[in-house]
């Protein structure tokens, strides 16, 4: 009996090693539940859309392993040393908020395993580190874009900026925006709130005893929902400006009728693609999900494609020769832009400006680096 | 601060107040009985909410009765858990009740995880009139705030006559100091600390399905901060006491808003304003505002 079962696992084990030959492995580290769950949802549609376009590379099939960060940032930690520990993934995309990818990344980094972020915009993502890239614009050119836009088309002059203190995005976004605006002669007075607050109440007292043209909340969509509707409930009418982390179906369901009037700078706008790969994108997703893609399912695509583009251009699962060909990585068709990383991991594109009007996400202008 | 948003801010005061108010009731009747801390009391919450949730969304029920059948079925769900998790334990030492009730927090919070997923959903199922707006000088109030208002102080008065006029409360009082002798005196014990259980439940559904109102998203963790801030609530009003609990929602709901108020740069740190209260407040005044009679076991 002990020795059947000893031959039996040997030759599960050997089917397995077998199986996994022909593939290769890339771990797909995202929040799938907790707060910013939609952000995973969203970004992961993109990703399974391209895998459906493309789904080899080195005449090998591609496996996704999905691990879920609960929207957590030591989890964030942890799901990177699983998939690469446990999984033996060849290269990480992920994660997407950018406190997460600030700790998965500090795992990937140290275990040498490249790791791609559709969408974390803080600068510090990728400084200093040879293993982390982005396949998004970063926060300083998202701040200034914020600043002209609210300077510019809102005309605004008073700004009042509400800053998540837990999240790095938050932190970095609210001071490239202070800096540009302020330069432009803007007058900024600033509140705070944490991830997971549901009451704003006293901070939009207190904001609208200013009498601010703007309020930036360069925040995530749950916290955005709640405070635009408190907002209203305390009497504002008057525009409220955000980041890309805006951006889900929740801030509209959750928010009402109060979310109009929500302007966010964003990636992508699905009425307004910038190259033809954007299109082809725009329209299988609509074939599948009976939908407009949202700019992290764009994000999502070209994160999956990136990697791809990588592998073959390195022409090996070698993680170091994945890092160098992502580093490489020139004028790439995505669907969010032509992209271009540059030696520091980073990617330079457009940025859109959209609107939350009739409870619809709506294109408003284009603003170039 | 000028005195107009020194009014807003007391009015958003007691908004708050009242919700960690009618949470912390609902806490510190089962503590006041047992001497448990239900750490799944947040999770029940979050679970009555979620079921008033679906039977509006999926049967088409009016507003009204689907908070009540949610309520109701977060009475079952609390008598489960007590049937299930704490009853086998009720004769062991305090510490595996209490950790059992953080186990049960884990698995209710990863059941809906599961069952519900991970994505919170609006919950925008009350009419309108709730959320209208009376502007009172420079000052607004959402309408919602006298519900809530009136919903909490209706259910203390409730829960007070249930525990000092009825004889239901009386074997209630009686459990909370000696179990067997209650039992000797011919009360069914069993099933009063079942019933504890459902109207704590009830409450804790009750107080979720406003909060759900007041800030409508419903998630699987959605219990755990009201939860552990109406403990805290719960704990500066004098763990065990109702008015206690009362007192120390309005309290911290307002210490919370007014810290905001006044000092704007601390806002992300409110929460641990809270903690510090409430080790300030034990420092001082061990057992709370309220002192509950405790018995010395000899």
């Amino acid at each position: 009996m002990r020795k059947v079962l000893i031959v039996l696992s040997i030759a599960v084990l050997l089917m397995t090693v077998a199986i996994a030959a022909g593939t290769i492995k890339i771990g797909v580290a995202f929040p799938m539940t907790g707060n910013i769950a939609a952000f995973g949802e969203m970004t992961l549609q993109g990703v399974k859309i391209a895998q459906t376009l493309y789904p080899d590379v080195l005449g090998k099939k591609i496996e996704l392993v999905v691990a879920d960060n609960r929207s957590d940032k030591t989890e964030a930690a942890n799901v990177v040393s699983r998939l690469i520990d446990y999984n033996h993934v060849a290269a990480i995309i992920g994660e997407i908020a950018s406190s997460h990818s600030l700790a998965g990344g500090a795992i990937a980094e140290q275990k040498h395993i490249p790791m791609l972020s559709p969408a974390s915009t803080n600068p510090l993502v990728t400084q200093g580190k040879h293993y982390i890239f982005r396949a998004c614009f970063i926060d300083p050119f998202q701040g200034h874009v914020a600043a002209v836009f609210a300077y510019k088309n809102l005309k605004a002059r008073t700004a009042v900026v509400f800053t998540d203190v837990v999240q790095d995005y938050s932190v970095g976004l609210s001071n490239f925006f202070i800096k540009d605006f302020v330069a432009k002669g803007g007058k900024v007075f600033r509140e705070f709130y944490q991830s997971g607050d549901q009451d704003f109440s006293a901070q939009l007292t207190d904001a609208l005893a200013k009498s601010p043209d703007v309020l930036y909340v360069p925040g995530y969509y749950p916290e955005i929902a709640l405070m635009a509707r408190q907002a209203r409930q305390l009497g504002y009418t008057g525009p409220i400006l955000a980041g890309d982390g805006a951006e889900a179906p929740q801030l509209i369901k959750i928010g009402g009728s109060a979310v109009n009037g929500v302007y966010y700078t964003s990636h992508f706008n699905a009425s307004h693609p910038f190259t033809s790969v954007g299109k082809q994108f725009v329209a299988k997703y609509e074939s599948i999900y009976k939908a407009s893609p949202s700019a992290l399912a764009a994000l999502g695509f070209d994160s999956y494609l990136l990697l791809r583009d990588a592998i073959k251009r390195a022409n090996s699962v070698d993680p170091a020769k994945i890092a160098e060909a992502l580093r490489n990585t020139k004028n790439f068709e995505g669907a969010t832009g032509y992209i271009t990383i540059d030696k520091y991991g980073n990617t330079i594109k457009s940025a859109v400006v959209n609107e939350v009007k009739n409870g619809k996400f709506t294109y408003v202008t284009t603003i170039n680096p | 601060m000028s005195a107009s948003n020194l009014i807003q801010d007391l009015i958003n005061g007691i908004l708050l107040g009242g919700l960690y108010a009618l949470i912390a009731v609902g806490y510190t009747m089962v503590y006041g009985i047992l001497r448990l801390i239900n750490f799944a009391h947040g999770d029940i919450l979050m679970m009555g909410v979620y079921f008033a949730f679906y039977f509006i969304s999926a049967f088409t029920m009016p507003w009204w009765l689907g908070f009540i059948v949610g309520i109701v079925g977060a009475g079952a769900l609390g008598f489960m858990v007590e049937r299930v998790a704490y009853r086998p334990l009720r004769n062991a030492p305090r510490i595996s009740s209490l950790i059992t009730a953080i186990g049960m927090s884990f698995f209710l919070e990863s059941l809906a995880v599961v069952v519900f997923g991970g994505i919170p959903k609006s919950f925008n199922l009350y009419p309108k009139f709730f959320s209208r707006i009376l502007i009172i000088g420079h000052t607004r109030i959402q309408v919602l705030t006298f519900f809530i208002l009136g919903v909490t102080l209706l259910l203390m008065l409730a829960l007070v006559w249930l525990l000092y006029k009825t004889k239901i409360g009386i074997a209630m009082r009686a459990i909370s100091v000696d179990i067997p002798t209650t039992s000797l005196m011919g009360a069914n014990v069993d099933n009063i600390i079942s019933l504890t259980f459902i109207i704590g439940s009830m409450l804790a559904a009750t107080s979720g399905i406003m909060w759900a109102m007041r800030y409508p998203q419903v998630q699987p963790y959605m219990g755990f901060v009201p939860g552990l801030k109406a403990f805290i609530a719960a704990v500066i009003g004098g763990i065990g006491s109702v008015p206690g609990a009362l007192v120390g929602g309005f309290l911290l709901g307002m210490v919370e808003i007014l810290i905001v108020g006044l000092f704007p740069n601390l806002a992300g740190y409110r929460d641990a304003f809270a903690y510090v209260i409430l080790i300030v407040l034990l420092m001082f005044r061990p057992s709370g505002i309220f002192k509950v009679y405790s018995e010395q076991k000899v």
